[in-house]
């Protein structure tokens, strides 16, 4: 340790280790992992999420399995919670996963073609 | 790939010991099975403090709060919490769930939010194994900020301002003490952490080096480069394995990353730091016998002054600070001397950790501004006493404390009100007393301790402490007079005034602070022969009430067949038989049998 530039590069690094263990007062993704969500491809969808979170270095983001909200039709099902506001999207995939981060999470613009609304019958 | 959850296993002494040690086993077993290891990384982490619900696995970014995990319960956190996404109600902590069954996260339940974690500010958060984890919450950075960009002088004026005392009873301010051993000119200075940890009941510093071993020691730096100090000793005693464990580690990764050592941060300091392992004494923890112990010597105290801050350890300026002291430092540089000044009383600063126990439902660990009343951390954060039984007194202090009664419970916890009371702050056994214990026998029990602790070397504490004990097993049982109080009274008084060292002079605390409060329970065993608490069995005698429903439990159980009466019929006890053991008394159903 030869400066406190090489401490504050070491906090820094580490700090990504131990933010997740304090208060959640940032985006909270939430994906259905039930039987249902599971079967229908929540796993690598939930991956996914976790990787372009580590990836792309976004703070007070965190990815949480939940349980099934009851739309076993349209899974898998995932949650963006940021404040008071809840969007719930349907049928995610891969491909929709990065749409989410880029125009959601970065963005700040909702991906209105993975609306719930869009599958309610 | 980053993980997704964080799975923080309680892993201080008192979880280990309810069989914590194979749960991260059987986590590796469980998520292996479930393909999901990566994604979940597993903590082991320092004590987490409601010692009595343990062990605790706490599961983040929920921040749900599990307790009493025992191994077959780690299969359903696994499947169903960590691969689903559903809590497992049933395994959380019944005080974590609202009436609406919705979980609060961990630092929302009573006995945490109305703590304030100061020195604890680690203890079960961070893996006390790897540094990386204390640097990430700001650890050495107060190290970095002292060698850099401040002189000893000002480091001191720091500490003074803060007005942070010794936490290991005294109260001694730690930068006045700093300012003596600061100012005196010479070759070699010595800092030494004071881990000598004897109280009976009291466990807050083995919490601190096991939970956040970091904190302990960059303050001993922090205090070795405001003294002009380059060597540092730990000293604990080998009855703390784990904490050890954890301070070899913690010191050889420090040097990893050159925290100890030569040059640090490129300031010109150098530090090094060694444990030195006591056998256990309780009189190691006074400090001129805690030096003689280092030196090799037989631990035993000697006359002050000199203080050890002119000549300590090997006749060179020493300064002893004790473990919670030393894990508030860093906090307080970190921050600065106006945000610790702010919390607690104008006296007292800072906050205090206690190790809750006794007959309190949430027995552990809680750290609680200064001014907090007793009754706050008993009711509040320990959750009062099982069984809804009555408070009689509560023992700060351990054997070198006193007990103070249920009438002086909203007493602000300060050091001077607490000696005001008759007590003392201590560091930070708190036993809680209920109706059903004995003042008198507690007494001796606090007694038997420090005879058998007491290093001899003066009269006073050597013959002193033996001859009250002997008087207060007279009056337990049952052949005391009042003239035996009164000899009581003044032999401790003597004692206290006439001791060579701390041990010797707390010794009667005990005894003149329930002589105080308690008198009329002393009297009611000389003069009418009786134990209030049913404790002390000379003088006890066990009676079957007219509730009594003829079960025939009490006489199935009895030892010496001393109980008469038939099924449905009210029993009788022979007291000319009984040998007062209780089991009758524990095993009735309906509270029928009482001791009168």
């Amino acid at each position: 340790m030869k400066s406190l530039d090489d401490l504050k590069r070491i906090r820094d690094a580490a700090q990504k280790k131990v933010t997740m263990r304090g208060k959640n007062d940032g985006i909270r993704i939430l994906v259905g992992m039930a039987t249902c969500g599971i079967s229908a491809g929540a796993r690598p969808v939930m991956n996914k999420f976790v990787e372009e979170i580590a990836s792309r270095d976004l703070e007070k983001v965190t990815v949480t399995p939940v349980g099934c909200i009851g739309e076993c039709a349209i899974e898998p099902i995932v949650e963006v919670l940021q404040g008071e506001e809840r969007t719930t999207y349907c049928r995610v995939d891969i491909e929709a996963v990065e749409r989410i981060i880029n125009e959601h999470i970065v963005g700040g613009k909702v991906v209105s073609d993975h609306v719930i609304g869009k599958y309610r019958i | 790939m980053i993980e997704r959850a964080h799975v923080l296993i309680c892993s201080g002494s008192n979880c280990i010991s309810r069989g914590a040690k194979s749960l991260r086993d059987e986590f590796e077993d469980n998520l292996n099975r479930l393909g999901i290891r990566d994604e979940i990384k597993l903590v082991n982490t320092g004590c987490v403090g409601l010692c009595e619900q343990g062990p605790f696995v706490i599961v983040y970014p929920e921040g749900v709060f599990y307790a009493q995990i025992k191994s077959k319960d780690v299969k359903s956190i696994c499947d169903e919490h960590l691969y689903k996404g559903r809590i497992v109600e049933k395994l959380v902590f019944d005080e974590a769930l609202t009436p609406e069954k919705e979980v609060k996260a961990f630092d929302e339940i009573k006995f945490y939010s109305k703590q304030t974690r100061v020195a604890l500010r680690n203890c079960g958060l961070i893996n006390p194994d790897d540094i990386e984890e204390y640097i990430a919450r700001d650890g050495y950075r107060g190290l970095g900020k002292v060698l850099l960009e401040m002189t000893p002088s000002e480091v001191i004026e720091e500490m003074i301002d803060s007005g942070l005392r010794g936490r290991g009873g005294g109260g001694f301010p730690t930068g006045v003490k700093w300012k003596f051993a600061h100012n005196e000119v010479n070759d070699q200075k010595f800092m030494i952490c004071n881990a000598d940890e004897g109280d009976p009941g009291a466990f807050m510093d083995r919490a601190l080096l096991e939970g956040d071993p970091h904190s302990i020691l960059e303050g001993l730096m922090i205090g070795g480069y405001a003294i002009g100090a380059n060597k540092g000793y730990i000293y604990v005693r080998i009855e703390y394995p784990t904490a050890i464990e954890k301070l070899k580690v913690a010191i050889k990764q420090a040097k990893e990353f050159g925290l100890i050592g030569d040059n640090i941060f490129g300031s010109g300091f150098n530090f090094d730091i060694e444990i030195r392992l006591g056998a256990g004494a309780f009189v190691c923890g006074e400090e001129t016998a805690l030096i003689a112990s280092i030196e090799g010597a037989r631990g035993m105290s000697r006359n002050k002054p000199p203080f050890p801050a002119v000549s300590g350890l090997w006749g060179k300026p020493t300064i002893i600070n004790n473990v919670e002291t030393l894990a508030n430092i860093p906090a307080v540089i970190h921050n600065g001397a106006k945000w610790f000044s702010r919390i607690g009383t104008e006296k007292s600063k800072g906050t205090k950790v206690f190790s809750l126990g006794g007959n309190i439902k949430n027995a552990g660990l809680v750290e609680v501004p200064m001014g907090t009343t007793l009754r706050e951390v008993i009711y509040e954060i320990g959750g009062g006493i099982p069984k809804n039984k009555a408070l009689k007194a509560v023992q700060t202090g351990g054997p070198s404390g006193g007990a103070i009664p249920e009438s002086l419970l909203d007493l602000p916890i300060e050091y001077e009100t607490l000696v005001a009371a008759g007590s003392m702050m201590g560091s930070g056994g708190m036993v809680v007393i209920d109706e059903d214990n004995c003042m008198v026998d507690i007494c001796r029990f606090y007694l038997e301790f420090t005879v058998e602790e007491s290093c001899g070397k003066c009269t006073p504490c050597r013959e002193g402490t033996k001859k009250m004990l002997e008087i207060l097993n007279i009056i337990s049982s049952g052949e005391g007079t009042l003239e035996d109080l009164a000899f009581l009274e003044k032999l401790a008084g003597s004692v206290k005034n006439s001791s060579l060292c701390g041990l010797g002079q707390a010794a009667p605390n005990p005894i003149l602070s329930m002589l105080e409060h308690f008198r009329d329970e002393f009297e009611a065993h000389v003069v009418d022969k009786k134990c209030p608490g049913g404790v002390c069995k000379p003088l006890i005698n066990l009676h079957v009430l007219e509730n009594c429903i003829g079960c025939t439990k009490c006489a199935k159980n009895c030892p010496v067949d001393c109980i008469s009466g038939s099924l449905k019929q009210m029993h009788k006890i022979d007291n000319s038989v009984c040998i007062k053991c209780g089991i009758c008394k524990n095993v009735c159903p309906v509270d029928a049998i009482v001791s009168i």
